[in-house]
């Protein structure tokens, strides 16, 4: 019986640990879709180039001899994020800006193109294996005897806090700063605030930017605590997050972190309980269910049809 | 070409006490009008006033909140868009819907895909009822857009017309499916005077040679008063008076809901 | 001219950022830690040139651009052909298309095998690309899922043949159903989906039908997929070696001739050339019915559809259905060709390509949608040498095409109808 409360208890903090990455990346799609109404489909991408860059960062470092973690993290979090986010607003400006206005499919079929180009531009880079890297945070905080012991890792420890932080930072920017303002009316009427004299191209700029910053967040997050990156991760993991951005309500930067919570708690039950083979299979359904049912989202708005 | 000669009194459409809310904005609040055969109905108030969502309730865009729509002897507001328009309300846009790219000619044809014979296989082997219903199609098509003077344009991009041509080609559109009762939404936005007075009488024309009947909302008080048999006024969503445009003319509380207190 | 230079010093610094840390590093396992190292001279020169070229345009962006706006535009000599009035064009499409079908039929007997064999590759991609046509360019359904029933087609052979014996003619209209089916059935919860969700659906709808095939390893193999798949025969010859099932004769041995692997590629072609044409002949009909009609007024303004009477529901179903079912008949004979698949020939890149493919061609334009099948198979075995490269072109053609040319290398143009004489 302690058992198998241990090992639900064990499922539930895999779930929230990968969920609250899952947020992150989300936050990135929702943000964007709620300004400009685009599925950013190369920000799985971006997310992956986290990974790559605080690899390189956290190779470096190692190198040098440095072993202190906050230093080796801190530097791995500021690169990664300057890296990702340059990215975010070169993507931005090259492929989806000329494009804006336009019918809807062809900004998507840009995003399509520019995935498969980051793609490969990382086998070109870094090589198309998997690149593993030893562990920086080891051990963790076990409880329960007998037969199984769950375990929170500090890895997952350190997770939980980075992205609690980082989440709060955003809310808080976007409440609070005048820039979060402007975001905030650009996502509500763009024509709006640009009449009102926002310079509504410098916010989108820097809602690809901020949406950058996290996936790097998550992408040295979960770099670490799988170890392993290739340049093939952002497709899956992107697909999840838009999945999560859904689940929430797409445009809601709350929903977009409450579907990354429940979308990685659903992947990890069905990974312990059921198969983890299936467990794409089962977030995909999810994905469809969701838009079937309840297309707006839990936190989402009803959207009204302009006729 | 058209319906049996009018039956003035047959009532063809009639809405009561038509509610739409969206959360908590209440955009329509019981409004009731009836169009009887053979009748121009207009529908006119202020902007924002909720006439175009009145619209869009009646041909089925929208599902009422509250209130009856009846049109030909049955109730239709819980119907979709797609079957209230097959049984012969069709509508107009405020700002025009036409397919952009296909041809005037081609947009004819689209609005006449019910009467055409869909059946795959008697189209891939141009069967002989095939070739007929096409026939139809195309002669139903021509004859419209002679009527609206459209002919020499049959084959160019519908997005290349002008714009009081593409006006034009959206109502001759309507008619090939031959409707009972036409929704017009502003038709008159954005017309010079004189293409005014051509829709003038296009629209009496309609009535009188085609037997279909028109509900419009306007702006254009001339072709408003002109042409119409009755007129509904609505202000902020409610109902605010009715009648000829004699009686509307004169009513004070139309002068002030459009011009302010004096 | 100052804030020219902050420009040009912004972006060559974003160059830097997203080239260095990525392409001027290298990645290494070193034992079981993980080191870095600079990577080759080549690459350093390379992306040097890239930050001054990105530099010097964002610094004399303006002079630069002017120089290229003065240039005549330069038209492509299609547009010689589109401008062309109807009836010289129909005269000239009849006759090309002769032509273009005799040079078919004839040509394999006269090249290399590779020729052919690629031939017939380019054929499978023809047909995929214009099925999806239907769905995307017709119909305006963004689908990113249809390798699904390229899968259905291909799977449904293969075990048709291997627990029912069914040959390849027979297999062939049932892989199309099959295929026809799944579309219905994916199609018909998630067709009222605005354009970027049903594109992520299908999307995930692909993703989820690769992945059953990777798991359900007693019915699909699992990842190392199904073998033996008998090659198609010619009224009961089999053009092996060999007969492989009892019954059927040797098409060397019946005409006796001296046996050439080379009739079972030429043979393999000409079916492929066949299922090409009826894809075309149908697709053909199809866009002047008025199935065709409601698929393209349902792309234009679908709102405006609804309010003529056209049941939305029921022709997106149409146009996916229909579309799902060229690609099962595309993976019947992929199949068949094959001898072997597994779930790796069914990955989202391929979807990808065959997207790829109808937005280079023009969506909507048949013939657009042919060329391009063509380009995007040949030119790359033209440019081996840049293998590595292969698909990062691809990415970025796609970019480019939508800024450059979002309607395709050959926009479709609208039929020209004749009037009767309505008075």
């Amino acid at each position: 019986m302690l058992e198998a409360f241990l090992y639900f208890i064990q499922q539930l903090l895999n779930g929230l640990t990968i969920g609250s990455t899952y947020a992150l990346i989300a936050i990135g799609y929702t943000m964007v879709y709620g300004i400009i109404g685009m599925i950013n489909f190369a920000h799985g991408e971006i997310y992956m180039i986290g990974t790559y860059a605080s690899f390189v960062v956290i190779a470096g470092l190692t190198m040098l001899g440095i072993e202190y973690v906050p230093i080796i993290l801190g530097c791995a979090l500021i690169v990664a994020m300057i890296v990702s986010s340059s990215f975010g607003w070169a993507i931005e400006r090259t492929a989806y800006r000329p494009l804006r206005g336009k019918h809807r499919l062809i900004p998507l079929i840009s995003a399509i193109g520019m995935s498969i180009f980051l793609q490969n531009y990382m086998v070109l880079g870094q090589g198309a294996r998997d690149v593993a890297i030893p562990p920086i945070i080891t051990g963790g905080w076990s409880f329960g005897g007998g037969d199984f012991q769950a375990t929170l890792s500090y890895m997952q420890l350190v997770i939980f806090v980075v992205t609690f932080v980082s989440m709060y930072a955003l809310s808080e920017f976007i409440s609070k700063s005048r820039m979060g303002r402007a975001c905030r009316a650009v996502a509500e009427d763009l024509k709006m605030a640009s009449l009102l004299g926002i310079n509504t191209n410098r916010v989108i700029s820097l809602t690809f930017v901020i949406g950058a910053a996290l996936a790097a967040v998550a992408g040295l997050l979960l770099g670490l605590y799988y170890g392993i990156a290739n340049p093939h991760i952002g497709f899956i993991a992107g697909l999840k997050a838009f999945t999560a951005a859904v689940l929430g309500g797409i445009g809601s930067i709350p929903g977009a972190m409450l579907g990354g919570l429940i979308l990685g708690v659903t992947e990890s039950f069905t990974a312990g309980y059921f198969s983890s083979e299936y467990k794409d299979v089962v977030s995909f359904s999810l994905l469809v269910l969701i838009l079937l049912f309840r297309p707006t989202g839990l936190l989402g708005k009803p959207d009204v049809e302009k006729i | 070409m058209s319906n049996s000669p009018n039956t003035p009194h047959r009532n063809l459409l009639s809405v009561s006490d038509l509610t739409m809310q969206f959360g908590g904005l209440i955009a329509v609040n019981g409004v009731s009008l009836s169009v009887n055969d053979g009748q121009i109905v207009s529908i006119i108030g202020p902007n924002g006033a909720g006439k175009t969502t009145v619209f869009n309730c009646l041909s089925g865009f929208y599902r009422p909140t509250g209130g009856t729509i009846n049109f030909l002897g049955e109730e239709i507001q819980a119907l979709p868009d797609f079957k209230i328009s097959r049984k012969g309300m069709v509508r107009t846009f405020q700002h025009v819907r036409l397919f952009n790219s296909m041809t005037v000619i081609e947009n004819l044809l689209v609005a006449q895909h019910r009467h055409v014979n869909t059946n795959l296989i008697s189209g891939l082997f141009k069967s002989r009822s095939y070739k007929e219903l096409e026939a139809k199609a195309m002669y139903r098509a021509e004859y419209w857009l002679d009527k609206v003077q459209l002919t020499k344009y049959a084959n160019w991009e519908a997005g290349n017309l002008s714009y009081g041509q593409q006006r034009r080609l959206e109502i001759a559109r309507c008619m090939v499916t031959e409707p009972q009762l036409l929704l017009l939404d502003e038709p008159a936005a954005g017309l010079n005077p004189k293409e005014t007075k051509d829709l003038d009488n296009l629209i009496v024309s309609l009535k009188a040679d085609y037997h279909v009947s028109v509900l419009l909302i306007e702006h254009d008080m001339s072709l408003v008063m002109g042409i119409s048999d009755r007129i509904y006024v609505i202000n902020q969503g409610q109902p605010l008076a009715s009648g000829t445009p004699d009686q509307i003319r004169n009513n004070p509380d139309v002068i002030k809901a459009y011009l302010g207190e004096a | 001219m100052q804030r020219n230079l902050n420009h040009a010093l912004f972006t060559a610094l974003m160059t830097f950022v997203v080239s260095f840390p990525l392409l001027g590093i290298d990645l290494v396992t070193d034992g079981s830690s993980l080191t870095i190292e600079a990577t080759s001279v080549t690459t350093y020169y390379y992306m040097t040139a890239a930050i001054v070229i990105v530099f010097l345009f964002q610094l004399f962006r303006e002079s630069i651009l002017s120089v290229f706006s003065s240039v005549p535009k330069l038209r492509l000599p299609i547009h010689l052909y589109s401008d062309l009035p109807q009836s010289r064009r129909n005269r000239f499409e009849n006759w090309f298309t002769l032509v273009v079908v005799i040079v078919a039929l004839v040509w394999p007997f006269v090249v290399s095998r590779g020729s052919i064999d690629l031939a017939t590759l380019v054929l499978i991609y023809v047909m995929l690309g214009l099925g999806l046509n239907i769905v995307v360019g017709l119909a305006g359904l963004l689908d990113l899922g249809y390798v699904a029933f390229y899968a259905v087609g291909a799977y449904s052979y293969a075990l048709l043949s291997e627990y029912f014996g069914l040959s390849f003619w027979v297999a062939l209209p049932i892989g199309g159903l099959m295929a026809a089916f799944f579309g219905f059935i994916l199609g018909f919860p998630v067709l009222r989906l605005r354009g970027d969700y049903l594109a992520i659906v299908t999307l995930g709808f692909g993703e989820i039908i690769r992945i059953l095939l990777n798991n359900l390893t007693s019915l699909t193999g699992g990842p190392n997929g199904i073998g033996g798949i008998p090659k198609p025969t010619l009224f009961g010859m089999e053009f092996g070696r060999r007969v492989k099932e009892e019954g059927n004769t040797l098409f060397h041995e019946v005409f006796g001739i001296a046996y050439d692997s080379t009739y079972k590629v030429i043979f393999l072609y000409l079916l492929a050339v066949l299922l090409v044409l009826f894809t075309i002949f149908v697709i053909r009909r199809l866009v002047r019915m008025p199935v065709g009609r409601a698929w393209e007024a349902l792309r234009e303004d679908e709102i405006a559809c609804r309010s003529l009477g056209l049941n939305r529901t029921i022709i997106k179903l149409s146009a996916f259905t229909i579309g799902a079912a060229f690609a099962g008949f595309a993976g019947c004979f992929f199949a068949a060709r094959q001898g072997f698949i597994s779930p790796e020939s069914f990955t989202f890149i391929e979807s990808a390509i065959i997207l790829a493919i109808v937005v280079l061609g023009g969506m909507g334009s048949q013939m657009g949608v042919i060329l391009a099948a063509i380009a995007m198979t040949v030119l790359p075995e033209l440019a081996r040498e840049f293998q590595e490269y292969r698909m990062l072109m691809f990415g970025l053609m796609m970019v480019l095409m939508m800024i450059w040319r979002p309607q395709g290398l050959l926009p479709s143009k609208r039929p020209h109808l004749e009037l009767a004489d309505v008075k």
